[in-house]
């Protein structure tokens, strides 16, 4: 019911503006074209200087009402994500005073040069001098942001710092999957094709000693504060991708091709929750590749926790291993239990 | 052809309606007509009806983003199975989405664009009686018709329509286990594009071939007017690109149904097990996809360009500043166009080294771009203004290229990028730049030319209300996105609810999904107007109702197939002598005056 009500209700409007515009033509005929083409003149120019004035004013609402609700108002939570918070603010302010630059000159040449009969035009065909003035400025400004970022681009892209800690991240529809490389500090080969949900989520080669230690988790993965750490990233399935609003960072995780990327955190999560006065804060993983039907709630949670803390939780966490083979698990039967135990917490 | 098409509109031209072109068939005026203003008629019709689609498409899943936890029991009716309980699905978000950017970018902007105002204008304008090859011609529309038919169909499937993202990345959109629209709504969507292809392959080269061989005597290549040189720009981008993204295709279709692995490697289907496929390379297709991709935008950005310094011009009575810098900065975007798409692709794991190329070369494009716009400014610059509708939809272009251009600078320098990409500043940025400019400049094109091509007038009060409220919209539609995706929102999601980071622009969605349902009715009264003028319009009686100068206002009022009556014009000068010697406008056709000004 409310439906044909909104339906009619609409249609109603439009008939009612079909008319006057209908009948603005009439008048507009009767009154003389050019008379009523004047008016609709002065009208449409002076509603140049209203967009203008009311868009300015709107930008600047638009930014006092959504400013705090932004990644703006926090510190970057990675050493190198302040870089592109800096790098941020220099792009807003050279764009910023163009936008503002030639919208105002746009609408209010629009305005001030509307049409009037007594004013007569300039043929003004084309000037090297003006062209070569907007060519070389834009020019250097661009120079300037491209040396800015090109360093930054070869900072982030480039080696991580050597005492970094390695984390392999596997995406999957969806969900992401985290393996350490245990007390050895490699990781084991593995193969897809050994893939198998109950006790081989990631294709782990078990002939391979190396494998035989790496700790496999999901859901939670926990990394350290002030450690450099570098993920190496792939995919099971489809393309994903580890986005890390927080540390301002992303990379896609593609299947067969590793990708990597590293940052330093900067908080714990605990200390993000007192700056940003949420107690329920996350580093969150957010997918942000499109995966499939479930891309929207494919949710990875990062934990930062101080070096102490690391190592405890490390302490409890069982290889992988065990799981695929929980005969030979050092600690016997009950140990079985634990290991399902860890997984259910982390999870 | 051409010579009969001489005969034809000696015999024929005076005539307003063509009722009495005995020869024409309804068949052959209406349907397969190789009259390339029917054509361009053609291809602006369907355009619109894509359009309408594609913006409904994005009017239900804006109703899903702004009330995530409502009900609408119409949608159930509308959608079946694909709106249970009145909700949408995301099965249907993702289908919704998908279609809304393929038919969009494709079917709107660039044939309903192109496809219009290249075959309505170049022949009129450089003076020939049709294009080079009207079959081809008609046959362009047709391949089109038949992408369109088969894009429709794949709505009714029972697995659903693509619904892996415009861009359709495999694995994704090569595994049908991996996501139900990846079956056959995905092989028609495969078919679909490549008809479209040939369609616009067959337009492109035809364009061409028309604008370099069929121009009349006098207009040399300096002498046409910006459109032309726009959409001949347009044709060579879209004549080179979209082969690669055709070879494409067809990789993928091979990875799909004949077991190859060109993107397929080290993959493991949950409920399928691992698949057989090795040694491919998922990104490969990243890069044929972009090497179209990113020529796309521009295959879509310029004839709203070169329509716009027409518009500008003619409109402020000057001539365009700087007509031979708007020419280089229209080909070195075109250069620039095929050496930029992996700026898109920043985080695909890139070498660094290559990467640091494409953010030169990105950046790099907004010098052309930055010629552009202070070109236009100063063609502003002590004009002598006229706000008809076209006029205020090619100013609304020009703030809008404003706006989204300079956001490029953003997404383009890699290292900002990282944190931004695929997100909803991302959204913002190509809907202003390239959607919603586009359409601007598509808006223009049609107010300004609508006279020409139906020989009636628009109603101004709509067109009036049409651009306000349309303009006003766009910005309050897109303006507040670079928010969300300066807090990292991500695109393409179904529901923030169980984001901590994102969920705080709850409000912020409804109020954008209000708006855009405001904005697509106002398309719908412009479609009134549109359709209403066309049958009962008030009838043109003034041959150049703009005071323009160039060829396509000598022609009569209804031209009939073969453009003009005798002789095809002469042209004798530039097409923007507009306030020359206090003339206000001196047409092309003109002979240069013994006393004349030099520029």
């Amino acid at each position: 019911m409310t439906m044909f009500l909104t339906i009619a209700v609409v249609v109603l409007i439009f008939v009612v503006i079909f008319q006057i515009a209908k009948a603005s033509e009439y008048v507009s005929v009767l009154k003389g074209e050019e008379v009523s083409r004047k008016q609709n003149n002065k009208i449409n120019g002076f509603l140049m200087v209203v967009f203008l004035v009311l868009g300015l004013v709107g930008v600047w609402y638009c930014n006092e009402l959504l400013y705090d609700k932004t990644l703006l108002v926090q510190d970057a939570a990675s050493v190198e994500g302040a870089r592109v918070d800096s790098m941020l603010w220099v792009t807003l302010a050279v764009t910023g005073i163009v936008f503002i630059a030639t919208q105002v000159v746009l609408f209010v040449f629009a305005y001030k040069y509307q049409e009037d009969t007594n004013r007569k035009v300039v043929f003004f065909a084309h000037s090297t001098k003006l062209e070569l003035i907007w060519t070389v400025i834009p020019a250097i400004a661009l120079t300037v942001l491209v040396v800015i970022g090109l360093r930054n681009w070869f900072l982030f892209t480039g080696e991580p710092p050597k005492n970094a800690m390695v984390v392999e991240v596997t995406g999957k529809q969806f969900g992401w999957i985290y393996r350490y490389p245990g007390k050895d500090g490699s990781f084991g080969k593995k193969y897809y094709k050994n893939i198998d949900n109950a006790s081989n989520s990631l294709g782990l080669i078990w002939d391979d000693e190396l494998a035989q230690d790496d700790i496999v988790m999901e859901q939670t993965v926990y990394l350290v504060k002030g450690k450099p750490v570098k993920l190496v990233l792939g995919s099971r399935d489809v393309i994903h991708d580890v986005g890390l609003s927080h540390f301002r960072l992303k990379m896609d995780a593609v299947p067969g091709i590793p990708t990597t990327m590293w940052f330093t955190p900067k908080y714990t999560t605990k200390e993000m929750k007192e700056l940003t006065n949420n107690p329920n804060f996350q580093y969150e993983i957010s997918c942000d590749q499109m995966c499939g039907n479930g891309h929207y709630s494919m949710k990875g949670v990062i934990e930062v926790v101080d070096q102490e803390e690391f190592d405890a939780i490390m302490a409890k966490q069982k290889p992988y291993y065990y799981t695929a083979f929980p005969e030979k698990d050092p600690s016997a039967a009950p140990a079985d239990t634990t290991v399902v135990a860890a997984v259910v917490k982390n999870n | 052809m051409s010579h009969e098409a001489v005969l034809h509109g000696d015999a024929h031209g005076h005539d307003d309606h063509g009722h009495h072109e005995h020869h024409d068939t309804f068949l052959t005026k209406y349907v397969f007509s190789q009259d390339h203003k029917m054509i361009a008629k053609q291809f602006l019709i369907t355009g619109m009806v894509w359009a309408v689609l594609g913006g409904l498409m994005s009017v239900l899943f804006r109703l899903q983003l702004g009330y995530p936890d409502s009900t609408f029991p119409f949608l159930e009716d509308l959608l079946g199975k694909w709106g249970k309980g009145g909700r949408i699905t995301p099965e249907a978000y993702y289908a919704l989405v998908t279609t809304h950017g393929t038919v969009l970018v494709f079917f709107v902007l660039t044939a309903g664009l192109s496809g219009t105002f290249a075959n309505f204008l170049i022949p009129l304008q450089v003076g020939a009686r049709d294009m080079a090859s009207p079959f081809m011609n008609m046959l362009s529309y047709w391949f089109f018709f038949a992408a369109s038919i088969v894009m429709l169909s794949s709505m009714f499937v029972e697995t659903g329509p693509f619904s892996g993202g415009w861009t359709a990345y495999p694995p994704l959109s090569a595994l049908g286990d991996a996501s139900p629209g990846s079956k056959t709504g995905m092989d028609l969507w495969i078919i679909s594009m490549a008809l479209f292809v040939v369609s616009s392959l067959l337009g492109g080269l035809n364009y061409i071939a028309t604008i370099l061989n069929m121009r009349t005597k006098g207009m040399s290549m300096t002498r046409l007017p910006l459109t032309i040189w726009a959409l001949f720009f347009t044709a060579v981008l879209g004549v080179l690109s979209f082969p690669v993204l055709f070879s494409g295709f067809i990789l993928l279709i091979f990875d799909r149904n004949f077991g190859t692995s060109f993107y397929l490697s080290d993959i493991f289907v949950n409920g399928v097990g691992a698949l057989p496929n090795e040694g491919g390379s998922a990104i490969l297709y990243q890069h044929l996809f972009w090497f179209l991709g990113h020529p796309e935008v521009y295959i879509i950005l310029l004839p709203a360009m070169g329509m716009v310094s027409e518009i500008l011009s003619i409109n402020s009575r000057k001539p365009i500043f700087g007509y031979m810098a708007m020419i280089g900065s229209l080909f070195a975007i075109a250069i620039l166009a095929f050496l930029v798409w992996a700026h898109h692709m920043f985080v695909t794991g890139l070498n660094p080294f290559l990467g640091s190329v494409f953010v030169l070369l990105t950046l790099l494009i907004a010098v052309p771009s930055a010629i552009k716009v202070f070109n236009w400014l100063t063609t502003l610059w002590r004009g002598n203004i006229r706000f008809t509708p076209a006029m205020l939809f090619a100013i609304g272009f020009v703030s809008l290229f404003i706006s989204g251009g300079l956001t490029g600078i953003w997404l383009g320098n890699s290292a900002l990028d990282i944190h931004l990409h695929d997100t909803y500043f991302v959204i913002a940025h190509f809907h202003i730049v390239m959607g919603v400019a586009s359409m601007f400049g598509m808006f223009a094109g049609i107010y300004h030319w609508f006279p020409k091509m139906y020989g009636k007038q628009l109603n101004n009060t709509l067109g009036y209300i049409h651009f306000w409220v349309t303009i006003a919209g766009a910005y309050l539609i897109f303006w507040p996105m670079h928010y969300e995706g300066l807090a990292g929102m991500p695109r393409r999601y179904y529901d923030f609810s169980i984001w901590e980071s994102f969920k705080q622009f709850g409000e912020l969605n409804k109020f954008i999904s209000l708006v855009s349902m405001i904005v697509f009715m106002v398309q719908l009264l412009f479609l009134f107007n549109f359709f209403y003028s066309i049958f009962k319009g008030r009838k043109l009686t003034n041959q150049n109702p703009w005071d323009a100068t160039t060829l396509e206002w000598t022609a009569p009022i209804n031209p009939g197939h073969g453009n003009w009556v005798g002789e095809i014009p002469e042209v004798h000068r530039w097409p923007y002598d507009y306030g020359k010697d206090g003339v206000d406008f001196i047409a092309q056709t003109t002979p240069v005056g013994a006393d004349e000004s030099q520029h």
